[in-house]
């Protein structure tokens, strides 16, 4: 049932609507809650909703409890291609859990929590951005960590990222959630604006298996993978320190050794390499850079250390 | 005066990017004052010029104290300036959102490293911020509550209000908390505008700029005095939102002292221009921010008051 979350009018004949599509069935109170678009330019999410709300509904009597997809929790940014909310240009996953009484944009979000919270389980899809691509991954902070992994195991992803907590990372939808005790995962995988159908296959097989373990789902379901569970000081952070366009020479998903070269920074004007890019560790390339112009900083690619307490370098993510 | 690149940066297709500062007198870093870190403060950029002006003069004049250095930098991302685009030309990141800065992580993170360097060790920081939200401010001063600055301080500005804000979350990556932080009494300067120069709230900011300068020993000009500021919680400050979508149309003024009730705005349907909300005060008090623009959504911001 396709339902309403929270809307309100925009200026011109129209309603920012918030909507989701609520699957009940049989006797059971489990309920999953799937939720993406949080960024507009982040699309993987879009296929993935569909093919487990599809699959759901035609093999609905495998379905015991309510399985709830927020497919846009940002739908003017995805219509218009805008990463955060468009007129604000502010990221929306930095104002959760908002208020009641706050702004447009903050009332939203209340809503949007309100709605979710009391879930048994929400997983939240991102797909990086249009500059990297991403194996699936789910990313957690330590202080959740105990809680989180056993579920996140379940869901057929490459690896899990155990990461440091970050303050600015308090104001995201899965902070909000898992500090009002709904156990919430979030999902990196692909690149933006674009679909990866391997990746929300692979996601969806992933989200029947979690289901059938949360005791929800009697159909079907394939071996999930056994993910890589990685702590932040084994992920090596390859930025660039030069400016031009950069040409990766590896590929994604490449296991490199520390020096290995990986790609060049190139300047098209005098045609001269601006700077060599080698890996900082031994290890699995599970990031790589997708969108070509490069500044001074821009991140290259990510890699997964071999050596799992190995402190490369420190790195900011930005779900 | 003496022009300095505290930081510059490489790009593929443009010329360097050089972020400069304007230092005047020499000895104790005593004060920095940071105009733009977005590409539509132009307003904010504009501020820093008008108090190098006035800096020059003084400077010439031999009224900067003596052991008392005094830093101004007034625009951080003209790359973004210059074609039009609020936040970082690459990746629309935020530079004020960056901070303490890393330099060895992505480029924002790296410009702000880089501005941070050379704004540290100072006694006090002024950041002509600006707000996300559209519309008109009274220019005032504020201050956010980390407990290392005295609330207090903010009447040596001679604004009408100052403003203590506690901070949330995502204010923990701004310059403003990050200076305080580093042990930096740190302050925001607001003015009317942002995206345009209101010549008349930039001069009111120049010279409380001064008068802060003034009152804490770092010029030796005396500028007059102007408010007794008063000092007030941004917890207290009345938000008034919108009922309705629609044309905007305001009937006030900010600095205009209003009556409980009173009827400050409305909305009007954009198609058929009936008033489909009228907007009133709950409390009396004085309006210190009004929307500015003709569109407006439901549950917008369009009013604040300090309370009486």
């Amino acid at each position: 049932m396709i339902k309403t979350v929270t809307q309100a009018a925009l200026a011109v004949n129209e309603k920012l609507i918030i909507r989701k599509n609520s699957i009940k069935h049989g006797s059971s109170s489990k309920r999953l809650c799937i939720v993406t678009g949080i960024h507009g330019d982040e699309l993987e999410g879009q296929y993935f909703a569909y093919l487990l709300g599809k699959h759901i509904n035609e093999h609905l009597d495998c379905l015991d409890g309510t399985v709830e997809i927020y497919p846009a929790l940002n739908p003017m940014g995805i219509d218009s291609i805008t990463r955060g909310i468009p007129l604000f240009d502010l990221d929306m996953n930095r104002i959760f859990p908002g208020t009641k009484d706050g702004t447009m944009m903050e009332t939203v979000c209340s809503a949007i929590i309100d709605d979710i919270a009391g879930a048994d389980i929400c997983i939240d899809v991102h797909s990086s951005n249009i500059y990297l691509r991403e194996l699936p991954q789910i990313r957690i902070s330590v202080p959740t960590a105990e809680t989180l992994v056993p579920y996140a195991k379940m869901l057929n992803i490459d690896f899990i990222w155990v990461h440091e907590s970050a303050t600015v990372l308090e104001s995201t939808l899965a902070h909000s959630l898992n500090m009002r005790g709904t156990k919430t995962l979030v999902v990196e995988m692909g690149v933006g604006m674009r679909i990866t159908k391997e990746y929300c296959f692979q996601l969806f097989e992933g989200a029947l298996n979690l289901m059938k373990n949360m005791g929800m789902w009697s159909g079907e379901t394939k071996p999930v993978r056994e993910p890589i569970v990685s702590m932040n000081g084994a992920v090596g952070f390859v930025n660039s320190n030069a400016a031009g366009i950069f040409v990766p020479t590896a590929n994604f998903g490449d296991c490199v050794k520390k020096g290995d070269h990986i790609g060049d920074v190139l300047n098209p004007l005098t045609s001269r390499v601006e700077a060599e890019i080698t890996a900082v560790c031994d290890g699995m390339i599970f990031t790589l850079r997708e969108y070509p112009i490069v500044y001074g900083g821009s991140l290259l690619a990510r890699i997964l250390s071999d050596t799992p307490d190995e402190v490369i370098k420190k790195g900011g993510d930005q779900q | 005066m003496r022009k300095e690149i505290i930081y510059s940066l490489k790009s593929p297709y443009r010329e360097s990017l050089d972020v400069t500062a304007f230092n005047f007198g020499a000895g104790k870093k005593s004060v920095a004052v940071v105009g733009a870190f977005r590409g539509n403060e132009v307003q904010q950029m504009y501020v820093c010029s008008q108090l190098i002006q006035e800096l020059k003069k003084l400077e010439k004049r031999g009224e900067i104290a003596e052991d008392c250095k005094i830093t101004v930098i007034p625009c951080v991302n003209y790359y973004s300036m210059n074609i039009g685009k609020r936040f970082w030309t690459m990746d629309n990141t935020d530079i004020n959102r960056m901070f303490p800065g890393y330099d060895l992580g992505e480029t924002t993170q790296r410009i702000a490293d880089g501005v941070f360097s050379a704004l540290q060790g100072y006694e006090y920081g002024i950041q002509l911020a600006s707000f996300y939200q559209q519309g008109n401010f009274l220019p005032h001063v504020k201050l956010m509550e980390t407990g290392f600055t005295d609330a207090q301080l903010m009447k040596l500005f001679g604004m009408e209000f100052g403003i203590v804000r506690t901070p949330r979350p995502y204010d923990t990556t701004t310059l403003n908390y990050n200076w305080q932080i580093w042990e930096t009494k740190a302050f925001s300067v607001y003015t009317k505008e942002t995206d345009t120069i209101d010549d008349k709230s930039a001069q009111i900011a120049v010279q409380a700029i001064l008068r802060f300068m003034s009152n804490v020993g770092i010029i030796t000009k005396k500028i007059h005095a102007a408010y007794r500021t008063e000092i007030i919680y941004e917890a207290g400050v009345e938000q008034i939102r919108t009922e309705a979508g629609g044309i905007f149309v305001s009937c006030t003024e900010i600095g205009k002292t209003v009556e409980d009730n009173e009827i400050l705005g409305k909305i009007i349907d954009p198609l058929d221009g009936e008033t489909i909300s009228v907007i009133r005060a709950d409390y009396s008090g004085i309006v210190y921010f009004e929307y500015n623009k003709p569109l407006i959504n439901e549950n917008t911001v369009c009013f604040k008051i300090i309370k009486d």
